[in-house]
């Protein structure tokens, strides 16, 4: 059902885990859908200088939140803040049409995350 | 190779080798078409009123009474609408459950676009119905009740012979979707005042795509699959001959080792609920203690999620079930899991493990030694987890 880059990241997942006075945090999703992805940034000069995730969900949820953090890490926030849904789907060279919805999370984490990190920015 | 261990034998069950061995001449020299005059068709048709006799045997029915169908779907399908559609003079009131198998219950669905009104019964924390609950919702129009024999995700073994006797009091009648409890409980239609019993060769080690409907003499219903004259002009369609001959060989061997395979099923099964439920914090474990199918685990583990845990226990060569919404599809999670009462949340990390005559104490300890460090794994990852972690 799922490709072997989805199941890779789902096994290995990379960037897991919590920043400790992270410069952004973004949570989307509900536990009533499933899926609930926490995205924790490190950003220093503009460009994050680490990511860590965390999510409940499904494979897809899973594998979406590991490979959008390997995509977003090193870039600037404006770079990141073009990450796409189909972005993250091509590199884990697809994924099942029900399973679209689960990766449309990692997207929106990321921009909430950034979102957060700009908002502390201005206060 | 790696191990593996299969534990959804509630989805399916292996073909049994004797079973098996049954239905191998039906399709080479034993071919001929049982509603055939020579002798082909005839010594086929003999065949064919053994399978009869067997399931009739196994179920306390007479053989005119068993209808093969083409499996548990169409047996539900066929009792719901054939008798809805043959009572309507009577009466246009349907009552079952909320924890019916989807067979039944997008039956019902169909029937209330055609005009019919189903209540769907509550059930309580356990999954059980309450037979007061069933007298309450009885009414003047009442011509069908229909209640699950025992549910195919918690396991939960309801008590059929009471509701089927309020119904049979107020001359309603009684259908019992009996595909999970066949082969693994003892069941008699007499006894218990079953009108119409569903059942399907898979889940008791016979084949796939073959099931049958039991339908009680007298009792009046339509056809929902009109053709040719067979199952006495009731079910068109030549038979499915190996099929109907292995479903026969299976429930025999099913009903004969009955007592013994519950036995060292059942033992198995509370050694896992209880090695999991000790080793496992923030689990609850779905359906009754103790009305529950010798082979039926559920669980739901807190903060995460069913699929996750599935993909993981198949790499480590186990296979489960889960009625996450992620893992059937849709966006809810399984409606028998919101039925006793579970929040979307816990019903998302929900996990079944439902054994059968292949596993062994070696399985139990797999699955004990391999889960709880996977849940642990998964619960680290979790976003919720972290908050109660963080006693927030
Ligand atoms: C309770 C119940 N009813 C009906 C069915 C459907 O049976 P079949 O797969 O033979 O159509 C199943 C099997 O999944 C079941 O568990
Ligand atoms: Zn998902």
């Amino acid at each position: 059902m799922y490709s072997d880059k989805v199941m890779d990241h789902f096994s290995n997942p990379r960037n897991v885990g919590e920043i400790e006075n992270a410069d952004g945090v973004g949570e989307v999703g509900n536990a009533h859908c499933g899926d609930i992805m926490k995205v924790y940034l490190k950003v220093e000069n503009d460009i994050i200088t680490d990511v860590r995730f965390k999510t409940f969900g499904c494979g897809a949820a899973i594998a979406t939140s590991s490979v959008a953090t390997e995509m977003i890490k090193g870039k600037t926030i404006d770079e990141a803040l073009k990450l796409t849904n189909k972005e993250v789907v091509e590199s884990l060279e697809g994924l099942p049409p029900a399973k679209l919805h689960c990766s449309v999370l990692a997207e929106e984490a990321v921009k909430a995350a950034i979102e957060d990190y700009k908002k502390k920015l201005g206060a | 190779m790696n191990k593996r261990v299969y534990m959804d034998h509630a989805a399916t069950t292996y073909t049994k080798t004797e079973v098996l061995q049954t239905m191998m001449p039906f399709y080479t020299e034993l071919f001929g078409n049982p509603s055939s005059v020579h002798q082909f068709g005839r010594e086929v048709k003999k065949h064919i009123d053994t399978a009869r006799e067997q399931i009739a045997k196994a179920l306390g029915a007479l053989p005119e009474e068993i209808y093969f169908t083409a499996g548990g779907s169409e047996a539900d399908n066929w009792a719901i609408k054939g008798i809805a559609y043959a009572n309507r003079k009577k009466g246009n009131h349907i009552i079952t459950t909320k924890i019916e198998h989807p067979g039944l219950l997008e039956s019902c669905k169909y029937l209330e676009k055609e005009g019919f009104e189903v209540t769907y019964l509550d059930v309580d924390e356990y999954g059980l119905v309450k037979p007061e609950d069933v007298e309450r919702a009885i009414k003047e129009n009442t011509i069908l009740i229909s209640v699950m024999y025992a549910n195919n995700e918690i396991g939960t073994i309801q008590s059929i012979a009471e509701i089927a006797g309020l119904a049979k009091e107020r001359k309603i009648y009684f259908h019992t979707d009996a595909v999970q409890a066949v082969g693994s409980i003892k069941i008699d239609v007499k006894e218990q005042n079953i009108d119409l019993l569903s059942l399907s060769a898979h889940k008791f080690y016979g084949p796939k795509g073959v099931g049958a409907l039991y339908i009680r003499k007298g009792v009046k219903i339509i056809s929902i699959l009109h053709g040719g004259h067979q199952e006495r002009g009731r079910r068109a369609g030549t038979e499915n001959v190996p099929g109907i001959i292995g479903l026969g060989k299976a429930i025999e061997i099913a009903v004969n080792t009955m007592d013994e395979n519950a036995a060292r099923i059942k033992a198995l099964r509370d050694k896992l609920i209880q090695g999991v439920m000790e080793k496992v914090p923030y689990t609850r474990l779905n359906g009754h203690p103790e009305k529950r199918l010798p082979g039926n685990t559920s669980f739901c583990f807190e903060f995460i999620e069913g699929e996750s845990l599935l993909l993981n226990l198949d790499i480590k060569g186990i296979a489960g079930s889960s009625g996450s919404a992620c893992s059937s599809g849709s966006l809810d999670p399984s409606h028998v899991l919101l039925a006793i009462g579970l929040s979307h949340e816990i019903a998302h990390g929900s996990l079944r493990l439902s054994l059968g005559d292949i596993n062994t104490q070696e399985d139990i300890d797999y699955v004990l030694e391999v889960l709880p460090p996977i849940v642990d794994r998964l619960r680290q990852m979790s976003p919720l987890y972290e908050r109660v972690k963080g006693g927030k």
